[in-house]
């Protein structure tokens, strides 16, 4: 995907003022809005206490945690200018009943350095999507009890949703397939 | 660009363990009172005290349940360790049916992006396809016409009764009342006539579509639906007098599988099992989307939170569903039924004759896809199972950056180990049946 060219200015303008006016902040992390909804942008080493915190202010739920691999779209739009962006984004979004009130919360991760905290002993139902993710991204995630593949094969080589994985096709080879076609025919 | 598929054997890359369930003796005690403590939502103590009451490694037995197994609902695998005929510990291994669906929605545009989900949610397909298309359109920033607003809630909730009436299937025949298939797929398919008589297709439609759905309702839509809201009323009567006043089932269901709201909450479960719980949760009425908040239905909770809850609620949601399909009978406005933005719906066929420009049109948005302002957003919608997102990050180009989908199924799954945990394992059967997985959202 080459097409890097110019994104419309309307959206990009909507997100990018709110940092020059006030860098916004909710819960300690920066927040921006998007389409309507809220976005925090903690460090890996805030996420944590973030998560901690969020716990207790009743967002009790993470309804879906997955990457985005930005290898081949760095300049990505929606992050304050203050964010250093990385190869990798783990985002997660949590739910809050009580308030109705729903939070994504967007972290960066370096390649050479792809590690998180995992959630999981907060929230136990990241325990499927942390191994997704990482299946799927080679993210690990740090204290997951059981970070193995999920989807792919357990001696499956490589991560299949990052950009630079070839998506082509590999071979089959079916059981008692006859031979290839004799030459002379 | 280097391509990881070709790259040498590295080590690092691949050591990450076996996916199976681990013998006792090789799993860590701390690592088990760990899984056991964070999974099942036991104190500390408590867990501890689980621990100590487990048995020896000799008295447990590991067995292997799936991938072909008829009550797996297609290719679930459960590795189950029992001690005598209790479940202690139960893993769900899955990918059996993982065909990279996130990744091939990345080379195919808005436009073709349906026609992928849509074979996700096999039993409900038109709740993908609706995620997708909002966020689609909430990146779009457009609105859909009124009409097309109140299609896809016409054709969704079908969608929700062919899906529950399939579930009501699938469930009586796991549990061995095989009329009950017969009876639950016998209606489950007159839902389906409808759904073909409007997209053309039995399943994955590609009928509901970025900037409203692919074509009006046919002539005849309102009788077709009013002979099927007539014709359920009774034949749930009949599923009633066959399973929900039936001592055998209600022995079979009750008090097996139990799971609190608690715990539903942490593990992020929604839909209808988090509903058993008395948890009064839904989508539709507590975060509105179409037009469900010009609705009148009502939310059916359980209060055990047990299989039969789960049926129950089920098999009530089926009737909430004939109340909304009516509601949209009635409300529906006349109008386009897709928006009438040259930019994201193709021209309709006829104007492609007379004029150059709606073949220009055309010719773009078929061959190139129309292109989508840079941004991300996250929509749900409450799926038959619970709440299904889309998650879409757009870099300006005719295909989504990356295309993400929250399938319920995937994170129900996780309720597995704790639900079994103590049961027989004759009920495991009953309990993935309530769960009510379905394995090409699982595994995506």
């Amino acid at each position: 995907m080459a097409d890097d060219t110019a994104p419309t200015g309307a959206d990009d303008a909507e997100v990018e003022v709110t940092p020059e006016v006030a860098p916004e902040e909710l819960f300690g992390a920066l927040l921006t809005r998007s389409g309507g909804q809220l976005v925090l942008h903690p460090t890996r080493e805030q996420y944590p206490a973030l998560l901690r915190t969020l716990h207790e202010a009743g967002y009790h739920s993470v309804i879906d945690l997955c990457g985005v691999d930005y290898l081949t779209h760095p300049g990505r739009s929606g992050v304050p200018a203050s964010v250093a962006t990385e190869r990798f984004e783990v985002v997660v979004n949590l739910i809050n009943h009580k308030e109705r009130g729903r939070l994504r919360l967007r972290i960066q991760i370096p390649v050479d350095d792809a590690r998180l905290a995992s959630a999981f002993d907060l929230y136990p139902g990241t325990e499927a999507m942390e191994r997704e993710t990482f299946d799927m991204f080679g993210i690990s995630f740090d204290g997951h009890p059981d970070l193995t593949r999920i989807l792919m094969p357990e001696d499956w080589l490589g991560h299949p949703l990052r950009k630079d994985y070839d998506s082509g096709r590999i071979p089959v080879q079916f059981k008692g397939a006859p031979a290839n076609r004799p030459a002379s025919r | 660009m280097t391509t990881t598929h070709d790259a040498p054997i590295n080590l690092a890359q691949t050591a990450e363990g076996a996916q199976e369930l681990t013998s006792r003796d090789i799993v860590a005690a701390g690592e088990r009172l760990r899984e056991l403590g964070a999974v099942l939502r036991l104190s500390e103590s408590e867990a501890l005290d689980a621990e100590l009451d487990s048995v020896p490694d000799d008295e447990t037995m590991i067995i292997n349940m799936g991938p072909q197994h008829p009550s797996t609902h297609g290719v679930l695998r459960l590795m189950l360790e029992l001690q005598g005929e209790t479940v202690l510990r139960c893993k769900p291994i899955i990918g059996y049916l993982h065909t990279g669906m996130e990744r091939t929605g990345e080379d195919l545009t808005y436009l073709q992006g349906p026609t992928n989900v849509t074979r996700m949610d096999y039993a409900a397909p038109l709740f993908t396809e609706l995620a997708f298309s909002l966020t689609v359109e909430k990146l779009l920033d457009i609105e859909v016409p009124e009409r097309a607003v109140w299609i896809r809630m016409l054709m969704t909730e079908m969608n929700r009764i062919s899906s529950h009436l399939l579930f009501m299937a699938t469930n009586g025949m796991d549990l061995g009342a095989v009329s009950m298939m017969l009876y639950g797929w016998r209606e489950r398919e007159e839902a389906l006539r409808f759904l073909q008589e409007v997209t053309g297709l039995r399943m994955n439609h590609n009928y509901i579509r970025p900037g409203g759905v692919a074509a009006d309702l046919p002539d005849g839509w309102r009788d077709s639906i009013l002979r099927l809201l007539d014709m359920l009323p009774p034949r749930l009567a009949e599923y009633d007098v066959l399973m929900t006043n039936q001592p055998i089932w209600r022995e079979r269901l009750q008090g097996i599988g139990v799971i609190s709201a608690e715990e539903c909450l942490a593990l992020g479960v929604t839909g209808p099992i988090l509903r058993s719980t008395g948890y009064d949760w839904d989508l539709r009425r507590d975060m509105p989307y179409l037009a469900f908040d010009q609705i009148d239905f009502d939310v059916v909770v359980g209060s055990y939170g047990d299989c039969f809850d789960r049926f129950a609620i089920r098999l009530a949601e089926i009737r909430e569903s004939m109340k909304i399909v009516r509601q949209c009978l009635e409300n529906m406005p006349k109008g386009d039924y897709r928006i009438q933005d040259k930019k994201v719906t193709p021209p309709p066929r006829a104007r492609i004759d007379e004029s150059m420009e709606a073949l220009i049109h055309h010719f773009k948005i078929f061959t190139e896809g129309f292109k989508v302002p840079e941004g991300e957003a996250y929509v749900s919608i409450e799926s038959p199972r619970g709440e299904l997102g889309c998650y879409i990050v757009s870099d300006g180009s005719p295909t989504p950056y990356r295309m993400h989908v929250r399938a319920p199924s995937f994170v129900n799954l996780q309720t597995l180990p704790h639900l079994m945990h103590g049961n027989l394992v004759a009920d495991a059967v009953a309990i993935i049946s309530s769960v009510d997985p379905i394995l090409g959202e699982v595994d995506r």
